[in-house]
């Protein structure tokens, strides 16, 4: 059923109406025209459609729109500000941490996401906290390094 | 053309460009300097068929009336960093920053031709094409400002696109000012003098992936990114199995939803919709009947069923008199190793858009070919190569999987019939069972080793795959090596779409030779570096084993297995020579591998960017953990089982080992691939390794717990 749904996406309110039990991420791509956000499974088994909701990182593709009523949704599109990289990107680009780049937007937020929670991580942290986000070419070894070099500037920053 | 036009022609909003050829492409590009240029023979490239398509020339650059340097190449950027090492060569031999050069790939309007991104063929094949093209321009500017400042040639030199005389450095002159108003084509007869590796800049310096930014930030765009106006979404039917036949489509549910529309051509049957996830979500109102052929082997008995009913063998390479080898030897170890299907699995699925306009086709693809895609598409629809331009946006990973383009052959057959642009992203479940799978297959080796230890036969069969990876490079002197293609009753081997997987056939190749090698050495009561020593007279291959031993730090055990969990493994691939060295631990009671260290010694030749090689190799490694440990396609008949990541299981961050690289220095020879060696030892050093560690030898891959603990 079509209804109208309001949020706050990258600092921005929307609002639009649709099916509510659309899946956020094809809303946000087809929609919402923010391409940043990829398709990886459509199961929530990859990360790479991970998206932030309420600072939570949240996967989008098994997440209905509905639910992300009146809260505050954040895409990779909206992580950089006034085109300043946040520290996460910015570490991952230092640190060559990506290849094809598909699941980057999905690792990114996910990597800040768990940094908001626990700031000072241990090397043992980030692995559990990315285990799920998946990586095919192999970049895995450089994200940690990056989001360890992050969490340093993150810090420094406070 | 100016930068804005070169990216709507990008883009694909301006049409001006289908009607281009060549000749009239280099007409319309407006003032500046570029060289067309072909170094070698267009064979030499890795570029078989083609035949009219190959045109006389396969590199071109622009030096634009800006002075920027523009590289065109059919090559496209799959995530393995070719759009910064390609800059990296031209800004080399150029003399400018790299913030000067642009890299335009993959785009069939724009390019030209090139046989396909695969076989780590982009360094040493296509960038010394381009590095000569580059020194050919800078001769050409070097010509042009000797006459604006009236000064020998010789007398001038070259900084960030300045040249400049060398005796009085204010009389000077820059790229931009010496193309502007130019329009001067150069078409090269012989090859131009490159630089020495003394005179580099920028090639051999690590330097970081120049999308990066784009790609951390979601600017970045793929195929499925790509948006046009009235654009619709196609979600595809896939049969229940390969070989199936639809006996019966009842779509009338879907045929009374607005919004919808229902495509069939022959086999295919796709439902098209403005948003992707509604056309998916109506696919299951679709009622479809098949005709699904009799399985005649599964994942367990695909290997078993091939060589029971192998036709007739091709010998390969042989040397001596194998019979006579096995009577030298002492000892005759005679095993079969088995190797699975495996997938791709890119992150982002097959993804193409089709628009036609008039007699006009452009295809935006995720492909490593646009030009076979072009031909594909020209004999499909029977259309001329001068109507039909693919585009190749980032391509989120290949691994060989995206030289086949099932997607964007099905995409124009829905355009077509529907008369609209439109998108089509293969759902997960799609990848899986449409891929391309790095074929089963299975080796059989029978091998003697005499008192001294130095292997005197080696019996090779192939059931399966293709001999890459085969050749033999241990000393022996009675060899035979034999592949069967064929089976038997005259039926193909493979049920399941088969083709490129990294480093085809070799990982499997590898893993058999180098499990086989160790047994040998436990068997001859030797270490096994020394006893690959003692059969390896190979210089360059004798260079790595004892640098990454170094490096790891390997010392012979007193006995083997010696439960420190060691292996070794060596092999060649594209010609270059690759040791791994790799330390793990077994959890006896789980099954399961933990791999804590890889070293990896490889010799690339010429190194152009340090910083990709390292991210080739640690991305080779952690994805071979994934065909060594877990990966591999279940399946029944022409039935593929595993249609979703939740099953089939590739690396994550817990498997991740400390990976350590060494390069032979070697920057005086030719540059080699470095996209694919690393990962052929995977199977074969961690076999042995586990082997090491527990005593335990697996023939099979993936070593699966529950393999792990039957073999314990």
């Amino acid at each position: 059923m079509n209804e109208t749904i309001s949020f706050k996406l990258n600092e921005k309110p929307v609002s639009l109406t649709t099916d509510g039990e659309r899946p956020l991420l094809w809303v946000l791509r087809t929609d919402l025209g923010l391409t940043g956000t990829k398709y990886g499974c459509g199961k929530g088994l990859c990360g790479v459609c991970t998206v932030m909701i309420d600072d939570m990182a949240v996967r989008s593709c098994i997440i209905p729109v509905r639910s992300v009523k009146d809260k505050t949704v954040l895409t990779i599109e909206g992580l950089a500000k006034n085109g300043k990289l946040h520290p996460v990107q910015e570490a991952f680009v230092k640190h060559d941490a990506l290849q094809c780049g598909f699941c980057t937007p999905g690792m990114i937020l996910n990597a800040y996401s768990f940094l908001l929670k626990n700031p000072q991580p241990t090397r043992k942290d980030i692995v559990e906290g990315m285990e799920y986000n998946l990586c095919r070419c192999g970049a895995h070894i450089r994200i940690i390094r990056a989001i360890e070099s992050a969490a340093q500037e993150m810090k420094g920053a406070r | 053309m100016n930068e804005d036009e070169l990216q709507v022609a990008e883009r694909g909003c301006d049409d001006s460009f289908y009607s281009l050829n060549r000749r009239k492409f280099l007409q319309g590009i407006g003032g500046g300097i570029i060289i067309f240029f072909t170094v070698g023979d267009p064979m030499a490239q890795g570029q078989s068929g083609g035949g009219k398509e190959r045109p006389d020339f396969n590199a071109y650059l622009r030096i634009g009336e800006d002075g920027r340097v523009t590289g065109f190449t059919g090559k496209v950027e799959l995530g393995q960093g070719p759009i910064t090492s390609l800059a990296q060569s031209l800004a080399d031999e150029l003399d400018v920053s790299l913030e000067s050069v642009d890299m335009i790939m993959g785009d069939t309007a724009l390019c030209p031709y090139d046989a396909g991104t695969w076989g780590s063929q982009t360094t040493p094949r296509f960038g010394p094409v381009l590095r000569a093209a580059g020194a050919e321009a800078r001769a050409v500017l070097i010509g042009l400002a000797a006459v604006r400042l009236k000064v020998p040639k010789e007398q001038l030199g070259v900084k960030d696109g300045v040249v400049f005389d060398r005796t009085r450095r204010e009389r000077k002159v820059t790229y931009a000012e010496l193309a502007k108003g130019k329009k001067i084509e150069r078409r090269l007869e012989q090859e131009p003098q490159v630089k020495g590796v003394s005179e580099f800049n920028f090639i051999g310096k690590p330097l970081n992936r120049s999308d990066a930014r784009e790609k951390v930030t979601g600017k970045a765009k793929y195929t499925g990114d790509i948006r046009i106006p009235g654009m619709v979404y196609a979600k595809v039917l896939r049969p229940p199995a390969h070989g199936a036949k639809l006996k019966s489509l009842d779509s009338s549910a879907v045929d009374e939803m607005e919004g919808f529309q229902v495509v069939r051509d022959g086999e295919l049957v796709a439902i098209l919709h403005k948003n992707p996830d509604e056309a998916e979500k109506a696919l299951a109102k679709l009622k479809a009947d098949y005709d699904v052929p009799e399985a005649r082997f599964n994942d367990k008995t695909v290997f078993d069923y091939f060589i029971n009913n192998a036709g007739k063998g091709r010998v390969i390479e042989s040397g001596g008199d194998i019979e006579t080898g096995h009577k030298l030897a002492k000892d005759v170890v005679e095993e079969t190793y088995l190797n699975g299907y495996v997938a791709h699995s890119p992150m982002e699925t097959h993804t193409a858009l089709a628009h036609f306009e008039g007699d006009k086709l452009t295809v935006w693809a995720s492909t490593q070919t646009p030009f076979g895609l072009r031909r594909d598409l020209t004999r499909e629809l029977g259309m001329s190569d001068e109507n039909v331009r693919v585009i190749v946006p980032f391509v989120g990973g290949g691994f060989g999987g995206k030289i086949s383009n099932g997607q964007a052959m099905q995409v124009v057959k829905l355009a077509k019939i529907a008369k609209k642009p439109v998108q089509l992203a293969w759902s997960r479940a799609d990848e899986f069972f449409y891929d391309t799978f790095r074929p089963a297959a299975a080796v059989k080796i029978k091998s003697g080793f005499d008192d001294s230890g130095k292997i005197v036969s080696w019996d090779y069969a192939i059931h399966g795959m293709g001999g890459r990876g085969s050749k033999l490079f241990y000393d022996i002197p009675h060899n035979r090596t034999t592949q069967y293609r064929d089976l038997r009753n005259g039926e193909k081997q493979h049920l399941l779409g088969t083709g490129a997987w990294r480093a085809p056939d070799n990982n499997t190749n590898s893993f058999a030779r180098e499990s086989h090698i160790d047994i040998m050495a436990a068997r001859a009561k030797m270490d096994p570096l020394e006893f690959r020593l003692k059969n390896i007279s190979d210089e360059a291959l004798r260079r790595v084993l004892k640098a990454g031993a170094d490096k790891f730090g390997w010392t012979p055990a007193k006995k083997a297995p010696s439960g420190r969990g060691f292996g070794i493994a060596c092999g060649y691939d594209v010609g270059v020579p690759v040791v791994l060295f790799a330390e793990v631990k077994v959890d006896e009671r789980t099954g399961s591998i933990q791999v804590k260290r890889v070293v990896c010694a490889q010799d690339i030749g010429l190194v152009i960017n340090p910083e990709g090689v390292a991210l080739q190799t640690e991305g080779c490694i952690t994805m071979g953990m994934g065909y060594a440990l877990t990966e591999e396609v279940h399946f029944e008949g022409g039935t593929v089982r595993d249609l979703s990541l939740g099953t089939y299981e590739l690396p994550r961050f817990s498997w991740v080992p400390e990976i350590e690289m060494v390069l032979i220095d070697s920057n005086d020879s030719p540059s080699k691939g470095a996209g694919e060696p690393a990962i052929i030892c995977m199977g074969g050093v961690l076999a042995n390794a586990v082997y090491d560690a527990t005593g335990a030898r697996l023939f099979q891959i993936p070593m699966t717990p529950e393999r792990v603990k039957q073999a314990l």
